[in-house]
């Protein structure tokens, strides 16, 4: 395979994806906003693998990113799961309404 | 084409517990429709079953999946205390469950498959084992904090520590990233030959250290853990407690000691940072705390602050005296949160510090167990805390980082005063309004027995278990 711009471009890339995920997180309030940004961040992860995996020519990375997208798929159904069971308890939802427990 | 050689043999122990786990899954829909109790015997009955392939597999070696999934001693003791935690939190559930009529075959199915997680954490030889193992643990850990759903704080235990559990997750996953950018393998083996110091290197070490320290709950990643232990119901507790957290250690010990070994003077800096914070913000933070399962909470931070001192302290001695630390606070940590879970309140009120005042004269034998197992996190002989402490101290005095020890010792001094004051509630203050009386189960008082037991045991004749733990360790740091 021929790379036709350098390795260090899909690295930059990914890292600045990451910087936008933990970014969202960290800003957002809402939790279907953070864990879109978490996924973001998985996202960059998974560019990463793939970079650096046609980077050595070997297929550890690329293998890894499809366990982490049937493992991001998990994670949206329990994600979704739980999001949908707190919103019958309590229809208007942002994180910061989640303050029945503090320190 | 070849086929890799396939060896059952070495993931005999979390096969055991997938196909109980399975079983469990299919028997929820025979009947008994209305009663549950015998899926919880089903899964204890696996739980043993893969602690005595545990025992019987014991002293060998295998690897399988090409180097994916190693089986070694080191694996063998972890498995044995994740069976008793997952075996512990079985026997506590039965009838807490009924008892709010949440009993089912998805709850105890759940459990199995986190330990299954847990089991492969410890013996992954690969870091796409790590990540998948520790993903199968935490999903099914999430699902389990919320699953009271009718109560807001379960949901929201579940909310915090998914969100926060998903976005260390994301940390961990590019830490692997770089590592494997740096090293062009994610075989723990062969990123140890690579012995790459680079500046990828660096900051991979740095997050993969973020996601287990959230694992952990290592201070400052600790932030997750006070509300996820209250609003979880309490077994739950008791597993993300003790199973989960042996579980991140295991994997975090393996990963540390043996494929990021030619970077170990950058990370025991690091760990020396985090265990002191560790230990510190834990132990001085749950003196504030009027919630009993808060407490704990934070005094299971302040316990990993302690572990991380045998990290730090490296070599066998360290690195041993972690995993036997792991054995006592299991059974500790399981065996307090057990004595909660039997006089919680079926509406999950009756764990606040002032509801245990006077609790020594309605419940005199719990009362007199939960001080033992406060005694045992204080770390007073003859229980298996104490002799776990001592050879923390002991091996980070040996390696020459005496102030750490000072701070451990310090803590345990602080922590003392939280611990001993819950005893003096329960022993010499006035019961305030009436509770009925009830009496424990016996499923749930055969948890508490072995719990005790085992820090008796592991207290008074500490040695054998000590040589098990550091001959565990041995062939990782060769």
């Amino acid at each position: 395979m021929i790379l036709l711009v350098p390795g260090s471009y899909y690295t930059g890339l990914s890292a600045v994806l990451f910087a936008i995920g933990v970014t969202g997180v960290l800003v957002r309030r809402n939790p279907l906003v953070i864990f879109m940004s978490i996924e973001v961040m998985l996202n960059a992860a998974n560019l990463a693998l793939v970079a650096f995996g046609a980077q050595f020519r070997n297929a550890d990375g690329q293998v890894l990113v499809f366990f982490v997208m049937t493992v991001a798929a998990a994670e949206v159904a329990v994600g979704l799961a739980i999001i949908v069971a707190i919103f019958r308890l309590r229809p208007r939802l942002s994180v910061d309404d989640l303050s029945a427990m503090r320190w | 084409m070849d086929f890799p050689a396939v060896s059952l043999r070495a993931i005999l122990p979390a096969i055991v517990i997938l196909t109980t786990a399975a079983l469990v899954l299919l028997l929820d829909l025979l009947p008994p429709r209305e009663r549950k109790g015998h899926l919880a015997v089903v899964s204890l009955a696996g739980v043993v079953a893969a602690l005595l392939a545990t025992t019987w597999l014991w002293g060998g070696e295998s690897r399988a999946f090409r180097g994916m999934v190693v089986l070694d001693g080191y694996a063998l003791f972890l498995d044995l205390v994740i069976c008793y935690a997952a075996g512990l939190v079985v026997l506590l559930s039965m009838d807490y469950l009924r008892e709010r009529g949440l009993e089912s075959g998805e709850y105890y199915a759940l459990v199995l498959l986190a330990t299954v997680g847990m089991m492969l954490m410890a013996s992954a030889g690969d870091l796409i084992v790590v990540f998948l193992s520790l993903e199968l643990m935490s999903l099914s850990l999430y699902v389990l904090a919320g699953y009271f759903r009718a109560r807001l704080a379960s949901g929201e235990a579940a909310m915090k520590y998914f969100l926060l559990g998903a976005f260390a997750t994301s940390f961990f996953l590019y830490g692997i990233a770089l590592v494997y950018g740096s090293t062009g393998t994610t075989n723990l083996d062969r990123i140890a030959a690579s012995a790459s110091r680079d500046s990828l290197m660096m900051v991979g070490v740095a997050l993969l250290l973020v996601g287990f320290g959230f694992k952990i709950s290592a201070v400052p990643f600790h932030m997750w853990a006070p509300d996820v232990y209250v609003g979880a119901p309490t077994s739950v507790t008791a597993l993300i407690a003790t199973g989960s957290k042996a579980a991140a250690f295991a994997a975090l010990i393996r990963v540390l000691v043996t494929s990021l070994r030619s970077t170990q003077p950058d990370w025991t800096v690091l760990l020396w940072g985090l265990a002191a914070a560790t230990m510190t913000v834990g132990n001085v933070v749950a003196i504030a705390q009027s919630n009993l399962k808060r407490m704990l909470a934070y005094s299971s931070v302040a316990h990993v602050g302690y572990m991380l001192i045998g990290l730090v302290a490296g070599g066998v001695f360290g690195t041993g005296a972690v995993l036997f630390y792991l054995l006592v606070y299991t059974f500790t940590t399981a065996g307090a949160f057990g004595v909660v879970l039997l006089l919680e309140h079926a509406g999950g009120e009756g764990v606040s510090l002032a509801d245990y005042a006077g609790r020594a004269r309605r419940h005199p034998i719990l009362a007199l167990v939960l001080s033992l197992f406060l005694l045992s996190l204080i770390g007073i002989p003859p229980f298996g805390g104490f002799v776990g402490k001592f050879y923390l101290f002991g091996a980070a005095v040996r390696s020459g980082y005496i102030g750490l020890a000072v701070i451990g010792a310090l803590n345990t001094a602080v922590a003392s005063y939280y611990y001993l004051r819950l005893i003096v509630y329960m022993y010499m203050r006035e019961p305030e309004g009436v509770e009925a009386v009830s009496t424990p189960s016996f499923a749930g008082g055969l948890a508490l027995a072995v719990a005790l037991v085992g820090i008796v045991v592991l207290g008074v004749v500490p040695t054998p278990f000590i040589d098990l733990a550091q001959a565990a360790v041995t062939p990782l740091l060769r």
